[in-house]
């Protein structure tokens, strides 16, 4: 009997195991998580700082015995080491796991910048169910909240924050809030926006040090002293694949793997945020932090691990967010590239905004703001690197007509004459 | 038997009686700015055509949501968002590469077609036959026909 070793229980972790399970009925499979709770969603946190939902509300699966009617063994552990010649995880403790097939889904860390006083109490990451938990003691009405870093991930907690009635002071080193997202116009309309909602925003500068009195008291690199009952550290993630150092698995940023999810270990597998997996369309190996791309890759090495043959077709950037009621998205290459062609449609006064960039007769990335109606063809048009033909003018023209161009050009429905037209596929 | 929302865009007027009827079962008001299908105009050729959830096998939607707010309904197949588990995060709707989940500002969550634990609306008040609710294994038939007649009809190569 096959036996499935996973390292994770997050989101990439289980939907693996699903699959696993789904098409091997006789397999075992163990997950191995190295926090208490059951497998929770990282991405419900924000939610239960604000209140919405309970610590439940973030399990990945709600019935209690989910695990157990699939068969899958979930048990708590620290992975320290590989050996890939025996085939055994080493964890914490010194017990020693085999496996014959081994799934690496441990997700990223947040990273600690090299500031003095970064390790004072008072100062916190955001990521786990026990950081939230600390989170919510010290982010009560009226406290002093200091944030480290404006990009996804703390423009995403700011709402829980707010929303909890701290006095939110939020300090970004780069030009724009969540500048690896949004472009200029966009991240000036989101910095506009916290503004006007009362969040002290400061951009292009830094958390020089934290000095660990109360209340903490923090120095900026434009001469500012902040006062804080809390300092948010979220300033970014990496992948958790420290205990890989010295293994024969080779690593880039995460574990590098061909589009099949295997690494260069056979037999070997990684998928979620802690995978650099190979991207088809531009030929480069990407680490993709995001819900979507984590499942997918885990599902197509869950596939591989099984026998079956299934490999990723890409691996697009895609976010969306949802800062103080400001819903803003983007798809692919947001950022453009030489040569090509760029529409940019703006209402700053309705908070609406589209940017659509264009490589020939195809749409090769896209930000939005306040545009929700059908914003997934912007997937479909980007990740189907359909053919825009007339309708990229009428983009040019009128950026809007996205949900009628991806249905003119991606499905040809507005053009069939019948069966045998030869738009259709 | 599995049946599907089968769509005809030939057959489509623009009525938008789908579009008034979606948005009545789902929240009692006549309101096709509320309506999980949507029928586009297409000007320049006359054509319209309705458009919903094709309730996709590996659902991206589903597999997107970190909080399991989006189940199978195991009568109809559909792929059903639970409002009441569902936080908000909006994942599902960019996952979706269709466009076919959609951010409700009013509820503060996601919507898309369930279709209706088995009763489509849209389809009952579709006057005219382009939205039908059919065993799926029959939804290819007229397109076969059309292609069988083509191909059967053109002269044999010598």
């Amino acid at each position: 009997m096959t036996h499935h070793v996973i390292l994770g229980a997050g989101p990439a972790g289980v939907i693996a195991a699903e699959t696993i399970r789904k098409h091997a009925p006789q397999d075992a499979i163990t997950i191995v998580g190295d926090e208490p709770e059951p497998p929770y969603s990282r991405m419900a946190i924000p939610y239960l700082l604000a209140g919405n939902i309970a610590e439940a509300g973030t399990h990945l699966r709600h019935a209690p015995d989910h695990f157990e009617r699939q068969r899958i063994t979930v048990r708590r552990g620290r992975a320290v080491s590989i050996d890939t010649v025996e085939r055994e995880v080493a964890l914490e403790g010194g017990e020693r796991l085999g496996f014959d097939r081994l799934l690496i889904a441990t997700g990223s860390r947040p990273v600690k910048p090299p500031v003095p006083g970064i390790d004072s109490p008072g100062v916190h990451t955001c990521w786990t169910l026990d950081d939230a938990r600390h989170i919510m003691q010290l982010a009560t009405k009226g406290a002093r909240v200091l944030q480290m870093g404006a990009g996804f991930i703390g423009c995403i907690i700011m709402e829980a924050l707010a929303t909890r009635g701290v006095k939110l002071t939020v300090v970004e080193m780069g030009d724009r809030m969540v500048p690896r997202m949004m472009g200029p116009t966009a991240g000036g309309m989101i910095k506009a926006w916290c503004e006007s909602k009362g969040i002290t925003v400061r951009t292009g500068a830094r958390v020089e040090a934290i000095e660990a009195e109360a209340p903490l008291s923090a120095r900026l690199s434009t001469g500012e002293r902040v006062a804080a009952d809390l300092v948010i550290n979220a300033t970014g993630v990496k992948p958790a694949i420290g205990f890989l150092e010295g293994s024969v698995i080779a690593l880039g940023v995460g574990v590098l793997t061909d589009a099949r999810m295997q690494t260069n270990v056979p037999g070997i597998y990684a998928a979620g945020d802690c995978a650099e997996a190979f991207d088809a369309l531009t030929g480069k190996t990407v680490v993709s932090a995001i819900q979507p791309n984590a499942a997918e890759q885990a599902r197509i090495a869950a596939l591989n691990m099984v026998g079956q043959c299934a490999s990723l077709r890409q691996v697009t950037q895609i976010n969306v967010l949802d800062t103080l009621g400001m819903i803003s998205t983007s798809f692919g290459n947001w950022q453009g590239v030489t040569g090509g062609e760029h529409v940019e449609l703006t209402d700053e006064t309705l908070g609406r905004h589209l940017s659509l960039q264009f490589k020939d007769d195809v749409l090769i990335g896209a930000n939005s703001v306040g545009w929700t109606d059908q914003v997934g063809v912007l997937r479909g048009l980007v990740e189907g690197r359909v053919h825009l033909g007339p309708w990229k003018d009428e983009l040019l023209r009128d950026p809007t007509l996205l949900s009628k161009a991806y249905l003119g050009a991606a499905q040809a429905q507005g053009q069939w004459v019948s069966a045998a037209d030869a738009r259709r596929r | 038997m599995q049946k599907v929302l089968h769509i005809d865009a030939g057959k489509c007027t623009g009525c938008l009686q789908c579009e008034m009827a979606c948005s009545y079962e789902n929240y009692q008001v006549f309101a096709p700015s509320k309506s999980r299908i949507k029928v586009f105009d297409f000007h320049a050729t006359g054509k319209k055509v309705p458009y919903t959830c094709t309730q996709c096998d590996e659902a991206w939607c589903l597999h997107a949501c970190p909080v399991e707010a989006i189940t199978v309904d195991k009568a109809t197949g559909a792929k059903v968002v639970s409002e009441a588990t569902c936080v908000g995060c909006k994942v599902c709707t960019i996952a979706c590469p269709f466009g076919t989940v959609n951010y409700v500002q009013e509820t503060g969550k996601v919507q898309k077609c369930d279709l209706c634990g088995g009763e489509p609306a849209c389809t009952e008040a579709c006057p005219t036959g382009a939205i039908t609710y059919i065993d799926a294994n029959w939804t290819g038939l007229g397109r076969m026909a059309e292609w069988a007649n083509k191909l059967g009809n053109q002269p044999v190569a010598n």
